[in-house]
C-alpha cells in the first residue's frame, strides 16, 4: 500500500518535472546560450559598467579580475552565499562535536601496518603541496579553496589511518578554524569600510591570468581553504577520537 | 539526455526516502536524490559546443558554458555533506540507545 501511494506521487511529480523541462522557461538540453543568461553579464565583469573585449594576461582593473569564472561568481558576485555556506559547514562540524559527545571516539583504534605506517608519511607531503596549490590558484584554473581544503582534510584522514595517535596529538586546527574564520569577516568589513558594500572586492585587481590578480578573491579563498580544512579535521578527529589511549 | 537522467535518480531518491523502514537507507536515498538535483542545476546550463569557463590563452568568453549553476551546486555539494554527517551520527545515536535502525521497531520501543 505504501509502495503504491509513493508510486503514485513520484508519476504525479515526474508529470510536472516533463512539462517543467518542455516549456520555455529553461532553454533545452545542450544549447542554453550564455549571451541570454543572467551569468552573461558575470562571465564578462560587465555588472557595472562594460569593460570591452577581455583579453588574458593584458586585460588589467577589471570588476573582479579573476580568470575563473566560477570563482568570479563564487567569491565575487555571490559571496555573502559562500560567508553562509562556510557557516553551515561550520555549524555542521559545531553538532558532530555535540552529537558524539565523547572523547574516546567511535571506532576501536589498533596499530597498523607497515606499509600504511610508511607509505602515508610519504604522500602526506605530496597532499598537503597540491592542496596549497590547488588553494592560491584558485582564481586561475580548477579548483579553490573548497576543493584544497577537503584535499587537506584527506590528507590528515590518511595520517589517522596510518597512526591513529596522529590527530589527538595536534590541537591547533581549532584555532586556525577560528582565525581563518574571523579573516574572512574582517576582509568583508574592510571592504564594507572602504567601498560600502560587504565582500567587496577593494584591491587593485591587476592584470587577468597573473597569480598576484583578482584584489581579495585569492586571499579569501586562502582563509576559506584553510577554515574548510581544520573544519573536516576536526570532524574526522571527533570521530577518531581526542584522547591518546591507544595501549 | 542527463536532465532527464537526473529526474529520474531524483525519483528514485525519492521512492527510497517513502518506501524503506531503515533510516541508513533512508540517509542513502536523500543522498541520490541530492546527486540527480545538482546534476539537474548543471544540465540547466549545459552547452554541448561550450568549453569550461576559465580563462586562458587560447579561448573566447564567447564559447563558455553557464559558471552560474556551477557555482550553485558547489553550495549545495557541501551542504550537503554537512546534512549527511549529522544525520548519519543521528542515526548511530538512535541505534545506540534503542538497538535498531527500523522505524517500525523504533516507534514501539519509544512508546514502550
Amino acid at each position: 500500500m505504501k509502495k503504491i501511494l509513493a508510486l503514485i506521487l513520484l508519476l504525479s511529480l515526474a508529470f510536472f518535472a516533463y512539462q517543467y523541462i518542455n516549456q520555455d522557461l529553461i532553454a533545452p538540453y545542450g544549447q542554453a546560450k550564455i549571451d541570454q543568461s543572467v551569468s552573461s553579464s558575470y562571465v564578462t565583469q560587465s555588472v557595472k559598467e562594460n569593460p570591452g573585449f577581455i583579453e588574458y594576461g593584458k586585460s588589467e582593473n577589471l570588476e573582479l579580475g579573476a580568470a575563473n569564472a566560477v570563482t568570479n561568481i563564487v567569491l565575487g558576485y555571490r559571496a555573502l552565499d559562500t560567508l553562509g555556506e562556510v557557516t553551515v559547514l561550520f555549524i555542521s562540524a559545531i553538532g558532530v562535536s555535540i552529537i558524539i559527545n565523547t572523547n574516546a571516539g567511535l571506532f576501536k583504534r589498533s596499530r597498523s601496518g607497515f606499509i600504511l605506517r610508511v607509505g602515508a608519511k610519504m604522500t602526506l607531503p605530496i597532499i598537503l603541496v597540491v592542496a596549497v596549490f590547488v588553494i592560491t590558484h584558485g582564481h586561475l584554473t580548477p579548483g579553490g579553496g573548497f576543493q584544497g581544503g577537503a584535499m587537506i582534510a584527506a590528507g590528515m584522514l590518511l595520517m589517522a589511518l596510518s597512526d591513529p595517535d596522529f590527530l589527538p596529538s595536534i590541537k591547533n586546527f581549532k584555532i586556525l578554524e577560528g582565525i581563518s574564520g574571523t579573516a574572512i569577516v574582517l576582509v568583508g568589513l574592510i571592504g564594507f569600510a572602504t567601498t560600502g558594500y560587504f565582500l567587496s572586492n577593494f584591491m587593485n585587481t591587476g592584470q587577468i591570468g597573473h597569480i598576484f590578480s583578482a584584489g581579495t578573491l585569492p586571499i579569501l579563498y586562502v582563509f576559506i581553504g584553510l577554515k574548510v580544512g581544520s573544519e573536516l579535521t576536526n570532524i574526522i578527529t571527533d570521530i577518531v577520537g581526542k584522547e591518546a589511549t591507544l595501549d | 539526455m542527463i536532465n532527464i537522467a537526473s529526474i529520474f535518480l531524483i525519483l528514485i531518491g525519492i521512492y527510497g526516502i517513502l518506501t524503506t523502514q531503515h533510516i541508513i537507507k533512508m540517509i542513502i536515498g536523500l543522498n541520490v536524490f541530492e546527486v540527480g538535483l545538482n546534476l539537474f542545476i548543471i544540465s540547466i546550463g549545459f552547452n554541448s559546443e561550450g568549453i569550461v569557463p576559465i580563462l586562458n590563452e587560447s579561448n573566447k568568453i564567447s564559447d563558455f558554458v553557464d559558471p552560474l549553476p556551477q557555482a550553485i551546486v558547489l553550495t549545495s555539494i557541501v551542504i550537503g555533506f554537512g546534512l549527511t554527517a549529522i544525520a548519519l551520527l543521528v542515526a548511530r545515536n538512535i541505534h545506540n540507545k534503542y538497538g535498531t535502525y527500523n522505524i517500525n521497531e523504533l516507534g514501539g520501543k519509544i512508546h514502550e
